[in-house]
């Protein structure tokens, strides 16, 4: 089996045998005895939710519709005044994700050559360093936990940083299989999901393994757009808050100005995706929507 | 032996562990959103495999609904044809429905009920997981929608059409290739968006914890059945054992029992026959174990075929049973352990084994089986002509006439 080379097992707090990541340098990195041990102590995430206002954090899909065109509309996000930006990474079965954002990673992928967590993280480097305006927001990648098991734990982490990535967000990988991936990505912040399934037991756990911020999933089922605000959303929220600190960031369904106010009057951040990515091929009419989100938080 | 034998509580061949690791392989890697309900599946689970209420009614169930225990069938003629000196046929054609499936379907159906819900969905490839679970809902009166790729609504029209008859809802899956695994997806997003009322029936042991370990209870049927047979028959040794995968769960059922109860020395040969499409230099195949790399696909860790970016890849095979690019992670387990042996076999092979079976035994096996008895002359090169093997025939051929006619068989 090729996994062990650098991706490993996904499985070591279960099991004290399995192989780990990288055994020659995670017993320097590693946090063996609180392996949901929080987050970096200078988080450019953090800061990101520091600036007395809710945070506006925009969802952009790498590679859609093609790699340039993306990275525009990164720059466009940026413009228009996102605090945040997660950045989509292009995945063959995304679980979590409603029809437009699994079909702008279909399309993302079917491009020259593929497109995956590589290609990502090189249109994020591009950004970074070129953002277009004076004050870039950091950037989260979105993936889901295979590509990062293919390209390696270690050498995903170790690309990222590169990169400049403040954060990662993996919706299939639970805080009970995220030991691994927290002895080797250090510097970067791992941000977990509360869902509204999710019981007490449950946004404990969640909430101790998260850094920089909590995401809550407003709505059961995937990502994209919805009529209306899940019912109860505000009471969600204050049953996260009894167990952190940290800044709640509402996404699932959030996708029109006006909802977006809605949410910035009860959380801390506001997550905007599918209804980018459906944008996402013409930059300027990304900047535009991005604009009047964040006057209407900030109104 | 008159009566359904179940797994014993206590084991010795002890996976999965409390997380539902065999090994590396396994586990649950799944949005947040179903995390509670997979932990609240787990504990219902576990109640109810030691509650002997539900115990009685799974194995009444199996015994005067689906017909169990299903037959030990000594094939003298298909001994003869394939040069060894005894071939014990399981029957799982046998059971009502036609296959192994229900085994699993009626298990957790009746868990369903139990929890309460009133709705279950299913995943379906060849269709009779989707038939199995349909009318187990229909047993049970429970409501059902059994997501189906189109293609495989293509392939498999007939099972369509009994899924409606039976009551359900056949809901065609478009995306990808239109076969197993985007069926799966989709009913994982399905489950995803209506977990509060609706249980997800698995038709494979595979997926996030505790399915695997779940399916493999309830599959287990099969292979304590074959031990019981076995005494019962005077059959003191057999040297190979053998069944078809595809997502493994009728040979998980057959050979953990021989696992658990059977020391490694007297232990027979455990041989898994995974699809091998139109070859294993092509990229037209379903042979995860023996082509694939360790990876994350629906919720667990195990062999995947995937891309270089860790994508899924389509899988195939000409039976629609087969054609799923990952494979259930006790399996993973098992070949990496030693444990089990898994070689692959052909479409062509399959067919001339199907037609082997069909006219020197007048059975006509399923394509997924005959993966399996197209093993049997392999074996007899390598075991001799005195050599015993056991065969799980997990399905009957009624659903795949019109593939085999397509290939040519019968002329």
């Amino acid at each position: 089996m090729d996994s062990a080379g650098t991706g490993g097992s996904p499985h070591s707090l279960s099991s004290p045998g399995a192989p780990t990541p990288s055994a020659s340098s995670s017993a320097a990195e590693a946090s063996f005895g609180n392996p949901l041990a929080p987050a970096p102590a200078a988080s450019r995430l953090r800061a990101a939710f520091l600036k007395g206002r809710p945070a506006l954090i925009t969802y952009v899909m790498a590679g859609y519709p093609d790699r340039a065109t993306s990275l525009e509309a990164l720059r466009a996000a940026a413009r228009g005044g996102a605090d945040v930006i997660e950045l989509g990474v292009p995945y063959g079965d995304p679980l979590a994700d409603g029809p437009v954002i699994a079909e702008a990673a279909a399309v993302a992928r079917a491009g020259e050559g593929g497109f995956g967590l590589i290609h990502a993280i090189q249109v994020a480097e591009a950004f970074i360093r070129d953002p277009g305006v004076d004050h870039a927001p950091p950037v989260v990648a979105m993936t889901y936990m295979n590509p990062v098991m293919r390209l390696g734990l270690k050498e995903t982490a170790g690309r990222m940083r590169a990169a400049g990535i403040a954060g990662v967000i993996i919706p299939d990988m639970p805080p009970e299989a995220a030991a691994p991936w927290r002895q080797v990505s250090q510097g970067i912040d791992t941000v977990f999901l509360t869902a509204p399934t999710s019981t007490p037991d449950r946004l404990a756990i969640v909430t101790a393994a998260s850094s920089a911020f909590i995401y809550c999933v407003s709505a059961v089922g995937t990502t994209g757009e919805r009529e209306s605000l899940a019912a109860g959303l505000s009471d969600q929220v204050e049953r996260i808050r009894l167990h952190t600190d940290l800044p709640v960031a509402v996404g699932f369904g959030v996708s029109t100005a006006a909802q977006a106010a809605q949410v910035a009057a009860i959380a801390d951040g506001v997550i905007v995706g599918s209804a980018i990515v459906k944008r996402q091929a013409d930059p300027r009419e990304v900047e535009t929507f991005v604009r009047g989100l964040a006057a209407a938080m900030r109104g | 032996m008159s009566d359904v034998l179940l797994p014993s509580a206590d084991m010795a061949y002890s996976t999965p562990d409390a997380q539902g690791f065999y090994g590396p392989y396994g586990g649950t890697f799944v949005p947040e959103t179903v995390i509670p309900a997979l932990q609240e599946l787990a504990t219902s689970y576990q109640e109810a495999i030691e509650d002997v209420t539900f115990l009685e009614e799974f194995i009444s169930l199996l015994r005067d609904y689906v017909g169990r225990p299903s037959p030990l069938y000594r094939a003298d003629r298909l001994a003869e044809a394939s040069g060894l000196g005894a071939v014990y046929l399981k029957r799982e054609d046998l059971n009502h429905t036609g296959a192994h499936k229900i085994n699993n379907t009626i298990g957790q159906c009746l868990l369903a009920r139990r929890m309460g819900k009133k709705r279950v969905i299913a995943e379906t490839g060849a269709g009779q997981h989707g038939v199995a679970t349909a009318t187990t809902a229909a047993l049970l009166g429970l409501e059902c929608s059994v997501f189906m790729g189109v293609e495989d609504i293509r392939r498999q029209a007939l099972n369509v059409y009994k899924m409606r008859l039976l009551g359900a809802e056949v809901v065609p899956v478009a995306d990808g290739q239109g076969t197993l695994a985007d069926a799966v997806t989709a009913a994982l997003r399905h489950w995803v968006e209506r977990v509060e009322d609706t249980f997800y029936v698995i038709g494979s042991a595979l997926g996030p914890h505790p399915y695997p370990q779940m399916v493999r209870y309830f599959q287990s049927v099969i292979g304590s059945e074959i031990l019981g047979q076995m005494e019962e028959k005077r059959i003191a040794h057999a040297d190979a054992v053998v069944a078809c995968i595809g997502g493994g769960s009728n040979a998980i059922g057959t050979f953990y029992p021989f696992l658990r109860d059977v020391p490694a020395e007297d232990r027979p040969l455990l041989i898994g026959a995974e699809a091998a499409g139109l070859g294993l230099d092509t990229d037209r195949h379903g042979a995860a174990l023996t082509k694939g790399t360790p990876g994350i696909l629906h919720g667990f860790y195990s062999y995947l075929l995937q891309d270089d970016e860790g994508n899924p890849l389509e899988a195939y095979s000409i039976s629609a049973g087969l054609d799923y690019p990952g494979v259930g992670p006790e399996h993973s387990y098992l070949k990496d352990e030693g444990l089990v042996r898994y070689e692959t076999v052909t479409d062509a092979e399959a067919l001339e084994a199907f037609a082997l079976l069909t006219r020197v035994e007048g059975i006509i096996p399923a394509i997924e089986s005959s993966h399996a008895l197209a093993l049997l002359p392999r074996l007899a090169a390598e075991l001799g002509p005195d050599a015993t093997v056991v065969v799980t025939v997990s399905g009957r051929g009624d659903k795949d006439m019109d593939i085999v006619r397509e290939a040519g068989l019968g002329g």
